[in-house]
C-alpha cells in the first residue's frame, strides 16, 4: 500500500526533493569570509603556516615569516629516523635544482629528542647546504602536530600550506612535483 | 583528531588504518551477502581485487605520464609507495574499466553486482568519515554552537561527525535483510544508496569549511550531488512503478 502510494506520486515527490535540494544549495551559498580561513595559522593544508623563529648551527636566527615570497619546504626530522635519512639526498638535489628560483628548505631538527653532535656530523656526511634549524624545546614540532617523523610541509610564496606529507621517505619525483607546483603559483 | 597511532616503535597513520579496516570489513560483508544477489562470493572478491590492482596501476601510470620529466630524473620513484604520486581520477577510471571487463568475462549480472558492491561502498563511506575525523580533513565551517569542536584555529561544525553519522544511517537503513529499506528488484539497492549518499552530501556540504567554491559562493560538491540525486531518482522510477 505504502509502496503503491510512493509509486503513484514518484514524479511529484522527486520534483519536490530536487526543488528542496536546489533551494538548500541557494540558501547555503558560502559566505564571503569562508575563504578567509587561510588567514588563520594552522598546520593543515589551506591555512597559513604557523610562524616560528629558530637558530641554526652557527647560532643565526631564522624566522619563517621573513621568508614570505619564497616557496618553502619545512621538513621536521631527526638523525635516528631512517626515512629522514633516506630522503635527505633527494631534498638536497631538489634544493640545488630550484634554489635560484626562490625555493628554500628549512630542515627543523627535533633537537629535544636528538643529539647535537650527531646532527652536525649528519650535515657534513650528507653535504647539506640548506638551513638546518634546532628545535631545542620541541615547540615547533608540537605546533605543527608532527607526531611522526619525518613530517613535511610545502608552503607557497604567500605562506599558505599547500601540502602536508606525513612519513617518508619522499621520492625525488614527489619533491620535484611539489616544488614546481609551488613555484608556478603567482 | 588522532592522525598518528603509536604502537611501540611504530607510528601508524590512523586515517589510512581506518580506511583499510573499512575496506576489509566491507569486503567481508560483501562476500557474505553475495549469494543474496545471485553472485558467487569468489567472483565478487576477484572483481574487487582486480579493480583495486588496476586502479592503483592506472593511477600511477597516469601520474607518471603527466609528470614524465620528474620521473625521468629519478626512475626509482615509479615504484614509490607515496600515495601523493597517484592520479585519483585515472585510478577510478582504471578500476571501473577492470570491473567492467572482469564482470563481462565472468558473466556477472550488472545490477546484481552493483547491489552486492553497495555493502562495501556503505561500510567504506563510514570509514571515510572516521578517517576524516582522525586526520582533521573535510573540516567544518566556523560556528559558535554548543557542539562545535576546536579545530584548525577555530570552533567549527563537527562536519566529520555529521558525515560519519549520515553514512552510518545509510548503512543501517540498507543493512542486509534487516534495514528499514529492503530493495527487491536488482539495482534498487545500489541506486538508493547513491541517492541517499548524494542527498546527505548535498545537505551536509553546507556546513563544510573547505568547499570548492564557484562564482556566487555556490559549492561545487552540492551541485554535483544534486545532479547525481536527480539521475538516481530518474533511474529508480522504472522499479518504483
Amino acid at each position: 500500500m505504502k509502496s503503491q502510494a510512493i509509486a503513484k506520486y514518484w514524479y511529484p515527490l522527486s520534483a519536490l526533493v530536487l526543488l528542496l535540494g536546489a533551494a538548500w544549495i541557494w540558501f547555503s551559498t558560502a559566505p564571503p569570509d569562508l575563504a578567509a580561513s587561510e588567514a588563520v595559522q594552522a598546520p593543515h593544508q589551506g591555512f597559513l603556516a604557523p610562524d616560528f623563529e629558530l637558530r641554526n648551527a652557527a647560532g643565526e636566527s631564522i624566522r619563517l615569516s621573513d621568508l614570505r615570497g619564497q616557496a618553502i619546504l619545512l621538513n621536521i626530522w631527526a638523525t635516528w629516523c631512517p626515512p629522514c635519512q633516506a630522503e635527505m639526498p633527494a631534498m638536497q638535489a631538489v634544493y640545488e635544482a630550484y634554489q635560484e628560483d626562490g625555493f628554500v628548505i628549512l630542515a627543523v631538527n627535533a633537537a629535544n629528542q636528538d643529539d647535537r653532535q650527531a646532527v652536525l656530523s649528519f650535515i657534513q656526511e650528507y653535504s647539506l647546504t640548506f638551513p638546518v634549524l634546532f628545535d631545542d624545546s620541541g615547540s615547533v614540532a608540537q605546533t605543527y602536530l608532527a607526531n611522526a617523523l619525518p613530517t613535511s610541509f610545502f608552503i607557497d610564496r604567500d605562506g599558505v600550506i599547500q601540502e602536508v606529507v606525513v612519513g617518508g621517505p619522499m621520492s625525488q619525483a614527489l619533491l620535484h612535483e611539489q616544488v614546481q607546483s609551488l613555484l608556478e603559483q603567482p | 583528531m588522532l592522525p598518528i597511532l603509536h604502537i611501540g616503535p611504530l607510528a601508524i597513520q590512523t586515517p589510512g588504518l581506518i580506511l583499510l579496516l573499512g575496506l576489509w570489513i566491507g569486503i567481508s560483508l560483501t562476500e557474505r551477502q553475495a549469494h543474496h544477489h545471485a553472485i558467487p562470493a569468489g567472483k565478487i572478491y576477484n572483481l574487487i581485487l582486480w579493480s583495486a590492482a588496476a586502479g592503483i596501476v592506472a593511477a600511477r601510470l597516469s601520474y607518471i605520464a603527466s609528470h614524465f620529466s620528474s620521473f625521468a630524473e629519478s626512475p626509482g620513484s615509479i615504484v614509490s609507495l607515496n600515495t601523493a604520486l597517484l592520479d585519483p581520477w585515472a585510478g577510478a577510471a582504471g578500476a571501473f574499466l577492470a570491473a567492467l571487463i572482469y564482470g563481462h568475462r565472468s558473466q556477472l549480472p550488472f545490477w546484481n553486482t552493483l547491489d552486492a558492491l553497495t555493502h562495501l561502498l556503505a561500510v567504506f563511506a563510514v570509514a571515510s568519515g572516521l578517517s576524516h575525523l582522525a586526520s582533521g580533513d573535510a573540516y567544518g565551517a566556523p560556528a559558535d554552537l554548543p557542539w562545535s569542536i576546536w579545530l584548525w584555529g577555530a570552533y567549527r561544525h563537527p562536519s566529520q561527525v555529521y558525515e560519519t553519522g549520515a553514512a552510518l544511517f545509510i548503512l543501517f537503513a540498507l543493512w542486509p535483510q534487516k534495514g528499514f529499506i529492503r530493495p527487491q528488484a536488482p539495482g534498487v539497492r545500489f541506486l538508493t544508496f547513491i541517492a541517499l549518499t548524494a542527498a546527505a552530501r548535498l545537505f551536509l556540504e553546507a556546513f563544510r569549511g573547505d568547499s570548492t567554491l564557484l562564482p556566487g559562493g555556490l559549492r561545487l560538491a552540492q551541485l554535483a550531488a544534486w545532479i547525481v540525486l536527480a539521475a538516481c531518482l530518474w533511474g529508480l522510477r522504472k522499479w518504483i512503478k
